[in-house]
């Protein structure tokens, strides 16, 4: 029940277009992640969803009803914002039964519906605290849940991890999927951390300049991507973008090799160079290849065990059947 | 600012504010405190003996003493009401983004910069003279009697002066509040269903609770004092006499230093109790 379509959506502040004509289709039950660098208007097209913004023309249709001209409260969707948004003067329990309240529910159903979220999201013991008591992985918590409590057709997350710390946002990424697998609720999610994307979406609208770079599961994109844009984006570390002689011999202006589709080795292989930086994962170690002659630094992932010193001279191999080839366009060959 | 030296220095440097300071507040508060226990009648040869608590009894008991404290509770209340709710209008009309935005607040803000006496005779003057006033015309303008606003409506005449004045303090200090509310809040509530008003009533109200205690504390601390907009217009008469105004006319009209001490005692009292409450109040709020 929760299919969001987009048609021809258009947004733009004065004479600014920050998202030309768009098309999108999300399906019901999906989690669906929009994913750009900053200033990509990601943002800006969820909140045109969540109806906080007015579209400058197009259609929004929300489980197959023309949304785009109704209120935000009315279209049936549930947000958490960037800096959750929490009401700080109310305690937990009120906060997460604020819109049940709005909505004008009886109390009891109030407070099973209440209790119920707080079961799910872990929030029982601090029903009764204000936000301003709560960690930052707590009241984010408490932003989803008063989010889960309205049963709605979609949620709609405004980068709702930025401001935790590395270890918290593991672990409430991990959180968040679960929760979708138990609620298969369609949920939009934005964020311009390619790996929340890859981890959680079922579907990545990758974004830039409001347009709509490529759409496809995290595997499609990271094998397949339609152009240099995705190509550079998807993925950790970088893929290495080579030009010039190297990718004329594969008939293309630009090829693409992820580091972990170079073969490293002391003795011999295609191309050359001297170890600069190596980053150690222990279960990975990056080393960041220079003086190749293919321009750029080159980033090769190598098992933990391999050690190379800085200043090493090494032989790099591509696998030649994970090569990416693009056109003076940046379009992909296929 | 930690070693020995240094803080002795900080302390003699202080020194002169703080003894200046309570100079200031000591020398005139022990006057007044010696003054209240005295017989003291300038006109009639100045002291005339100690008279213990009489002053204080006689000023209680006093057919004029109940009045003026009923007096000065309306004015402060009513004046209240209107500063901190057309403040919290006019705050949240001045939040909007409009055109000469800087130019409306500083306009906003006038009043506040026009001295006590001047506002005061510029009311009865301009807008409440029975005759030439303005409102005065407006009034005949659709048919009606002139209201004669300070002998008819002296208390609200007083009051509407008085609000005029502190409006911009008012509307000031909530402005500022209300443009430290997170818009993130109020796009919560309304896709959380809340319509325009919920979201005034439990969204901002709350978020303006602090400022709001916060103006009503230092307003009525100044509005318990006010005087010159009564000197100039009422004079005190038509039930506008305060206990302010009331210990005026009994120092300077009534030339009895003694018994206007006392009442000046009574009024640092019941000042310093309210001031002590209100503390309290704000200090709660500051907590959370």
């Amino acid at each position: 029940m929760g299919q969001i379509v987009l048609q021809q959506v258009t947004k733009s502040f004065g004479e600014v277009t920050v998202i030309p004509p768009l098309d999108l289709t999300i399906e019901d039950g999906e989690f669906t992640v929009f994913v750009g660098p900053s200033g990509c208007g990601k943002s800006t097209l969820l909140r045109l969803i969540a109806g906080l913004e007015d579209v400058s023309s197009g259609e929004i249709r929300i489980d197959g009803k023309e949304s785009a001209s109704i209120p935000p409260a009315k279209r049936g969707l549930a947000m958490v914002f960037q800096s959750y948004a929490l009401y700080p003067h109310m305690s937990v329990r009120k906060n997460i039964a604020f819109p049940l309240r709005m909505a004008g529910l009886d109390r009891a159903e109030q407070d099973r519906r209440v209790e119920q979220a707080a079961s799910v999201l872990n929030l029982t013991d601090y029903l009764d605290r204000r936000p301003g008591q709560l960690s930052g992985g707590q009241r984010q918590r408490v932003a989803i849940g008063r989010a889960i409590v309205r049963e709605p057709a979609a949620f709609l997350f405004d980068e709702p991890l930025s401001n935790l710390d590395a270890a918290l946002r593991v672990g409430m990424r991990l959180e968040i999927s679960e929760l979708h697998n138990r609620l298969k609720t369609t949920m939009i999610y934005v964020t311009h951390d390619q790996v929340e994307a890859m981890t959680m979406a079922d579907k990545i609208v990758v974004l830039r300049a409001g347009f709509i770079e490529q759409v496809g599961s995290p595997l499609e994109l990271y094998k397949n991507p339609r152009n240099l844009f995705v190509a550079g984006f998807i993925g950790s570390p970088k893929m290495n973008l080579i030009e010039g002689a190297e990718a004329a011999k594969h008939n293309a202006t630009t090829i693409g090799i992820r580091p972990e589709h170079i073969h490293i080795s002391a003795e011999g292989g295609a191309w050359s160079g001297t170890v600069g930086v190596s980053e150690h994962l222990g279960s990975d170690t990056f080393f960041h290849v220079q003086d190749t002659g293919l321009g750029d630094t080159v980033t090769v992932r190598a098992d933990g065990e391999v050690s190379f010193r800085h200043g090493d001279r090494i032989f790099l191999t591509p696998r030649d059947e994970m090569i990416h080839r693009f056109d003076a366009q940046g379009l992909r060959i296929a | 600012m930690s070693t020995k030296a240094s803080r002795s220095a900080a302390r003699l440097m202080l020194a002169p504010a703080v003894i200046l300071l309570l100079g200031w507040m000591l020398v005139p508060l022990t006057l007044t405190l010696i003054f209240s226990f005295q017989r003291y009648l300038p006109l009639r040869g100045g002291f005339q003996g100690w008279v213990g608590f009489e002053n204080y009894v006689r000023f209680v008991t006093s057919s004029a003493f109940w009045p003026s404290v009923q007096a000065t509770v309306i004015i402060v209340g009513g004046v209240l009401l209107i500063t901190v709710t057309l403040g919290i209008l006019l705050a949240i009309l001045l939040d909007q983004p409009m055109w000469g935005q800087g130019m409306v607040r500083i306009l906003v803000i006038a009043p506040f910069f026009v001295m006590p006496t001047v506002s005061g005779l510029v009311w009865k003057n301009m807008f409440m003279d029975p005759n030439n006033g303005l409102l005065s015309h407006l009034w005949r303008s659709v048919g009606a009697d002139p209201i004669i606003w300070l002998s008819d409506a002296s208390m609200l005449s007083i009051i509407l002066i008085v609000s005029w004045q502190w409006l911009p303090f008012a509307t000031l200090i909530l402005l500022t509040a209300i443009q430290s509310l997170d818009s993130e809040q109020l796009e919560a509530a309304e896709m959380d269903g809340a319509p325009m008003l919920s979201r005034f009533w439990h969204i901002i109200l709350p978020h303006l609770a602090r400022a709001i205690t916060i103006v009503i504390l230092i307003q009525t601390i100044f509005l318990l004092a006010i005087f010159a907009e009564i000197f100039v217009t009422t004079q005190g008469s038509f039930g506008t006499r305060t206990l302010t105004y009331l210990i005026f006319q009994r120092v300077l009209e009534s030339q009895n230093v003694g018994l206007g001490s006392a009442g000046g005692i009574y009024a640092v009292i019941l000042a310093n109790i309210f001031a002590l409450f209100l503390m309290r109040i704000v200090g709660k709020n500051l907590d959370r």
